[in-house]
């Protein structure tokens, strides 16, 4: 019980720092909603109108105030730049983020556990150290050429995927799996890579260790030595990584997004940011803070569920 | 070993949510940025010509790509270019703009203006009806323009129709519009869309006279036009079924989806962009109307010195930028004046400040500052086009002395420390063209709220001042020519170019018009057989 009430106050505390300086920042940053919307052709008439339905004659600490009060009571506010309630713009947007997600993860763990293993298994021989080559290429590729390149062998040459956008799953699932393949791969190659590194190091170090021997010595066969033993001991390594892996992922890809013009929850942030609006960049900081906070909760109960040792205290 | 890691986390989780907040901040969704010249296949603002052998298709439908989101689908609300380029489709005003800057007759059939030119008399064309099939009347034309010359009580949404006194409508098919005082610039603003009385969705399910019809509008995915079946005016019916504005913020993604055939048509396509995409595709490029210039605080010391001022013009060589950084396609510019705006550009401006490094010099000298003097170009990072400009003319500054230092900052900030608030020496940005002179010249008017050249000189308002009453159309252009002299001989700002606008289609897809203003005419576009 205890172990929950202090997650939940580490939460609450994180969540309102997070926020009160993210409205700090805001006070400091230059920039005026109503202008970076109609920008240097905005007639001062249509400047005076919006600003009045964007309620920005409030001061800002009084704005934010009420967004906060609201936000308690599930009221996200308005947003500036969209002029619509933020829970519907983000509610919009969470399914592209959310199959972003999923499919990513869901590829870096069919590509990067099997690899990882295979790895381990063959160090020192030749296909393992070529593997290991890419699995370094995977690391260093920034997602944003590796977006471009996957276009332009898969959409542009042969045509198999399309270069864009986003369909809803629930009106063309054929159309919605391959508009969203290619950004999926794209976010999961680097993941793909860390994993298969860190599998591959902590599988390793298990190899050597005393009771792999004592395993052998009792004459277990191999396979079983392998997934019964060194595999679950290697797990808590890679299941902290994934954890991080899935929070980023939820918290919306701002680059790949970008690369492949999908409509989700990075894009917004960076719209939220640029238009200096505020009640939805603190709702999507919320978002993010419950999705990071949640997952960490998610991957802690893991490890008992792995390693039953460990112990939920404190 | 879990302890540690638990606060790790819980150290870690603030700076993870911080950290995509903060580094959210350094790159910004960038507004469009200014089109860079092109190899072209099609210069000069005329369609391509190379339709007479193709076979016209009725039918079909164009997906454009769009790099901004819309502003406000209301057209009273917006005031982005993009937006407008692309709702124009679905509004109809009493005039269109035509190719030359010429007034095209739409919703109004005829007008006559009175002898004192106060009262303007404009003929509305019967059997318009709008998209939600109620007829247009004079009724919708005194509702529209009271809506923004705040003749209903409410704020006015527009500064040009503020001369409005009153509106009369004698019948159905006639608007009678009488203005406080002479106003040249009013007859230019009647382009503006003419909107159904009363609606007030303008902003959810906007519904106008144009050629197209509204469909619908996803934030962040696309915004969906229909062609209007009962369109009035038989000659410009459209030929495309559907118009499909995907919107794309990446421009390198949207060079790639034109390549592979997932878009049709890109309005405003890099240089780069233009040569990776090969054969199969049409460039037509053409001036914008865009002023692309470096703006000098005309307040700021030493810039407060027209002596100063003359000496950064002849320091700077436009040519170089133009080849450098536009390779090629720009049309050098003297004053803040398009040659696109063929009635009032006056020519020869361009060549007042020939590259002189003696020359300036010598200016600096006259004015003190010998050993030259620090300067800072404040420019806006998300247009690149802008960011290279400044670094040539940085080098270029050099030369005569004056250490020019680089300073990028985020759009917002832009919008905020130099538009608004005038705090920079130096700025690099681009004005985009309107129809009427005084739009372009105005800013530079001393009472002019957002005068970020903190410029002012008596002789140029009371030119600009002038020119605004005056009815005869040549004697406002010559006007507006003295107008330009000024600001060149003043050295208000270092005018650069006007980087052409090069638009990418489909090898099949036809009929595409440059215009003075942004203006994307879907009515007059139409597919080929291959």
């Amino acid at each position: 019980m205890r172990f929950y009430i202090r997650k939940l106050a580490t939460f609450l505390s994180t969540v309102l720092l997070v926020s009160v300086i993210t409205f700090l920042v805001f006070q400091i940053l230059p920039g005026d909603p109503a202008e970076i919307v109609l920008g240097v052709d905005a007639d001062p008439h249509q400047l005076v109108e919006l600003r009045k339905t964007m309620g920005l004659e409030r001061p800002a600490a009084e704005r934010y105030a009420s967004w906060v009060t609201d936000t308690v009571t599930g009221d996200f506010g308005t947003s500036l730049r969209y002029q619509r309630p933020v829970a519907d713009i983000v509610a919009e947007r969470l399914p592209v983020t959310l199959s972003l997600s999923v499919m990513s993860v869901g590829l870096t763990l069919l590509i990067g556990l099997p690899l990882g293993i295979y790895i381990a298994r063959k160090d020192g021989q030749l296909s393992s150290m070529l593997l290991s080559v890419f699995t370094q290429l995977g690391l260093a590729v920034p997602s944003f050429w590796l977006g471009f390149i996957l276009i332009l062998v898969f959409s542009v040459t042969f045509k198999l995927f399309p270069t864009y956008g986003y369909v809803p799953w629930s009106e063309d699932p054929v159309g919605a799996f391959k508009s969203m393949f290619l950004p999926s791969l794209a976010l999961a190659i680097p993941g793909i890579a860390v994993v298969i590194r860190y599998l591959r190091n902590t599988l390793l170090d298990q190899f050597r260790m005393d009771y792999v021997r004592t395993a052998r010595s009792k004459g277990l066969r191999e396979k079983s030595i392998m997934y019964r033993h060194i595999l679950r001991n290697s797990l808590i390594p890679v299941l902290t990584i994934v954890g991080l892996l899935i929070a980023d992922t939820l918290g919306g890809s701002i680059v790949v997004e970008n690369v492949f013009a999908l409509p989700g929850l990075g894009n917004l942030l960076i719209t939220s940011i640029g238009t200096r609006d505020l009640p939805l960049l603190q709702t999507l900081v919320l978002y993010i803070a419950i999705i990071v906070v949640l997952i960490n909760f998610v991957v802690d109960i893991l490890y008992k569920v792995i390693d039953p040792r460990i112990r939920l205290k404190r | 070993m879990l302890k540690i890691r638990k606060t790790f986390v819980t150290g870690f989780s603030t700076l993870a949510v911080l950290s995509m907040v903060i580094s959210g901040c350094g790159s910004s969704a960038s507004p469009a940025p200014a089109a860079s010249g092109t190899a072209q296949t099609t210069n000069g603002n005329s369609p391509a010509k190379d339709s007479s052998s193709m076979e016209r298709v009725e039918g079909g439908t164009v997906r454009v790509a769009m790099s901004t989101e819309p502003d406000n689908l209301d057209p009273y609300l917006s005031a982005a270019t993009d937006t407008s380029s692309m709702m124009d489709n679905v509004f109809d005003g009493l005039f269109e703009a035509g190719e030359n800057s010429e007034l095209v007759p739409a919703v109004a059939e005829s007008y006559q203006i009175s002898e004192d030119g106060l009262t303007y008399t404009f003929n509305i064309r019967k059997g318009i009806k709008f998209h939600d099939g109620s007829d247009l009347t004079a009724e919708d034309v005194a509702y529209s323009y009271a809506k923004l010359s705040g003749l209903n009580g409410k704020e006015p949404l527009s500064s040009k129709f503020a001369v409005i006194e009153k509106i009369e409508t004698p019948d159905d098919s006639t608007v009678v519009v009488k203005l406080k005082a002479k106003d040249a610039a009013f007859l230019a603003a009647n382009i503006v869309a003419i909107v159904p009385k009363d609606y007030e969705k303008q902003s959810e399910k906007p519904i106008g006279a144009g050629p197209f019809q509204f469909v619908s509008y996803a934030p962040g995915q696309q915004l969906v036009l229909e062609k209007n079946d009962q369109f009035y005016d038989q000659e410009r019916k459209p030929a495309l079924d559907r118009v499909e504005f995907k919107i794309m913020p990446d421009t390198n993604s949207s060079v790639l989806a034109l390549q592979s055939g997932d878009i049709d048509m890109i309005p405003g396509i890099s240089a780069q962009g233009a040569l990776q995409l090969g054969t199969g595709f049409q460039i037509v490029s053409g001036p914008q109307n865009m002023v692309q210039l470096m703006a000098l605080n005309n307040t700021e010391k030493p810039l407060d010195d027209v002596r100063v001022r003359q000496a950064i013009n002849h320091a700077i060589d436009k040519d170089v930028i133009i080849q450098t950084v536009a390779e090629g396609n720009g049309a050098k510019l003297g004053s803040n004046m398009s040659p696109a705006m063929k009635m009032y550009y006056q020519e020869g401006l361009e060549n007042r400040y020939q590259p002189d490094v003696q020359k300036a010099k010598a200016l600096l000298k006259e004015a003190g500052y010998e050993n030259g003097f620090k300067l800072t170009i404040t420019v806006p990072s998300n247009y690149a086009f802008h960011v290279d400009t400044a670094q040539v003319i940085a080098e270029q500054l050099k030369a005569v002395g004056i250490d020019a230092q680089i300073k990028q900052i985020e759009w917002s900030s832009w919008l905020e420390d130099v538009y608004n608030n005038a705090k920079y020496e130096a700025t690099i940005v681009g004005l985009t063209g309107k129809l009427d002179p005084h739009e372009v010249l105005g800013r530079y008017e001393t009472t002019y709220g957002k005068n970020f050249f903190k410029f002012s000189n008596a002789e140029f308002d009371d030119i600009v001042n002038r020119a605004r009453t005056e009815i005869d159309v040549t004697k406002r252009a010559d006007m507006y020519k003295q107008a330009q002299t000024v600001l060149t001989e003043q050295a208000a700002a270092v005018y650069i170019m006007d980087p052409s606008r090069s638009v990418a289609l489909k090898e099949n897809l036809h009929g595409f018009t440059m215009y003075p203003v942004q203006k994307y005419d879907f009515a007059a576009m139409y597919f080929s057989k291959k």
